[in-house]
């Protein structure tokens, strides 16, 4: 059995080269056309905009600038699914097409799933989405093809900057903690991992180092299980029912209903009454 | 940027429109209808039977366009089954804690118990010569088994829809529990208005009519309860309701769907009897549409991934 393996997302050295968006695309035959329109963001380089079912890769560009343009950074991400240790999309998919593979990853099988959508509604980064070609929920697999053949996924293999980094959880999470301590000791306070321990969905087997609030990049701040729910709702709907099926009988049951005749009566002699 | 935001609107939405806004009106109906026609059996008069049988008339054609709207929503209709049996295994497909596994396999059962009481309500009303059919309504043990059976799962196909949306992360949906509840009893209060709406007519089922224009009014109270507690609950979520969905909520839902029929339910003497009583059903069906609308659309439209 090999061990949980994911990435480790260093957002500090990745220049916003694309080259995971087109490394991925190529190894996984994604289409790149976007259904033949080419659209454009028209307010960053940043073209892809979100992770969906053809873009498994996304390099998120947060510029943050004063209004004169005299003071700015520019943050890159590039994000990916986070093969959460406990996944929502895994949880609710109806037809059991999400599996947890050996690698610890969480992988969608195309040929099992059948489009219900559930899963992109459960995610609690917004991962997947409808691929157009194949109609059905897609994302990434962190090359699972690749990883079964003893190969590390594309986007990581074709990082010119080891942004990306893949291995052993295990390991990454050192490797991590080591880079936000080096990056603390050189001045950058900010420097924090995000969803590199168990409290956040058990862990995320891909997770990142960050200098800025999650919402800035457009991660959830408290991620959840969509089953946080159930128990509670599950709950009110049967005291509801409850209250309901009491409601009905008392409505009609045999001595309601002639309550119900008697309260008739009175009104229409009221009626008369009144029209009299 | 996104300083504030709860965590529900950092994820993407599934898409779910039309076809999902008519499931749940129309499967909310199905279980309802089937929910009210069981009570009026099992507790009921027996001159109320013609009453309770358009519960049934209504159940069965209604979960069956249930189906066929869902498997039309899917992007793959023809893996349908896929909910039901495993693809490559053919073991049974289950799963007790998500709402879609749960929800199929109730559409089918219940759909089963609709059908037998569908034959039994036409064979009690002398349009089929079939004896056997007469014993799937109560009274009777298959009768009351049907009745039982069927009513409870038709609730459950009536509240569950609520719960999936709750059983999700996305904006509104998942930031509250009570969605599940106050779907239930918008299927209740829906579900009446329809049965009035096709038995105001005849006379002979006034009395049976009233009780259920009683019990409409009983459903509506509730139903403003767990609206007015849906919205506290949603907290800094209710974010989501400050825009034209909000307002639609309040004009749409609460006004044309509950709070008017409310008056014409209390005020049947002033206007004029005959029509104060179907002109409710209609506005009552018309807020339980426009409340599944609000719920859906209200959340497919939020977030900060578009």
């Amino acid at each position: 059995m090999p061990e949980p393996m994911g990435f480790f997302t260093d957002t500090t050295v990745c220049i916003g080269c694309k080259a995971c968006e087109v490394a991925c695309k190529e190894w996984n035959q994604l289409p790149a056309h976007n259904g033949g329109a080419h659209t454009l963001s028209g307010d960053s380089y940043d073209n892809t905009r979100q992770l969906d079912g053809t873009h498994w890769r996304h390099v998120q560009f947060v510029e943050q600038f004063t209004p004169d343009r005299s003071e700015g950074r520019w943050l890159l991400m590039s994000d990916v699914c986070k093969h959460c240790v406990r996944a929502g999309c895994l949880e609710v998919c109806p037809t059991g097409a999400i599996i947890r593979t050996e690698f610890d990853s969480v992988v969608i099988q195309s040929d099992a799933c059948n489009g219900c959508r559930d899963c992109l509604a459960a995610c609690p980064f917004g991962v997947i989405g409808m691929n157009p070609v194949s109609n059905t929920a897609q994302k990434c697999t962190l090359c699972y093809d690749r990883l079964q053949a003893g190969m590390e996924p594309a986007c990581s293999k074709a990082c010119p900057t080891d942004s990306i980094k893949f291995g052993p959880v295990r390991e990454l999470r050192e490797v991590a903690a080591a880079r936000v301590e080096q990056l603390h000791g050189a001045g950058e306070k900010r420097a924090y991992l995000y969803g590199a321990d168990d409290t956040m969905l058990g862990g995320l087997n891909a997770f990142f180092l960050l200098v800025d609030r999650p919402e800035v990049y457009r991660l959830p701040p408290d991620p959840q299980m969509p089953t946080r729910n159930l128990g509670m709702s599950a709950l009110w709907s049967t005291l509801g029912a409850v209250v309901l099926g009491i409601a009905g009988i008392f409505s009609f049951r045999s001595r309601g209903a002639r309550t119900a005749a008697l309260a008739e009566a009175e009104e229409e002699e009221r009626d008369v009454r009144r029209s009299a | 940027m996104f300083g504030d935001l709860p965590s529900t609107w950092f994820t993407s939405a599934p898409d779910w429109r039309w076809l999902i806004i008519g499931y749940f009106f129309i499967g909310g109906l199905a279980g309802g209808s089937f929910f009210l026609a069981a009570l009026i059996d099992l507790f009921g008069r027996p001159q109320d039977r013609p009453l309770a049988r358009l519960g049934y008339y209504i159940a069965f054609p209604a979960v069956l366009a249930s189906g066929v709207l869902l498997i039309l929503d899917l992007s793959r209709p023809l893996r349908f089954w896929h909910m039901l049996l495993e693809s490559n295994t053919w073991q049974p497909m289950f799963k007790w804690y998500s709402p879609m596994s749960t929800g199929s396999w109730a559409l089918l059962v219940f759909g089963a118990f609709a059908f037998a009481a569908f034959l039994a309500a036409l064979a009690d009303s002398g349009r089929v010569r079939w004896d056997w059919a007469r014993r799937l309504r109560p009274p009777g043990v298959a009768g009351t088994f049907v009745a039982v059976g069927g009513g409870l799962l038709g609730f459950f196909v009536a509240g569950y829809t609520g719960i999936l949306l709750a059983v999700t992360n996305r904006p509104i949906w998942a930031d509250t529990t009570l969605l599940g509840l106050t779907f239930l009893i918008s299927a209740a209060s829906t579900s009446a208005a329809l049965i009035v709406l096709l038995a105001w007519r005849r006379r002979a089922l006034a009395p049976g009519v009233q009780a259920l224009t009683r019990f409409d009014s009983i459903a509506l109270v509730f139903e403003l309860i767990a609206l007015a507690a849906l919205v506290a609950s949603l907290g800094g979520a209710a974010r989501g309701w400050f825009n034209a969905w909000g307002v639609l909520l309040v004009l749409g839902v609460v006004g044309v769907g509950i709070l008017v029929p409310l008056l014409l339910h209390l005020r049947t003497g002033t206007f004029r009897q005959g029509y104060a009583v179907p002109v409710a059903a209609v506005l009552v069906l018309i807020g339980g549409f426009v409340l599944r609308v609000v719920v859906v659309l209200s959340s497919e439209g939020a977030g900060v991934l578009v």
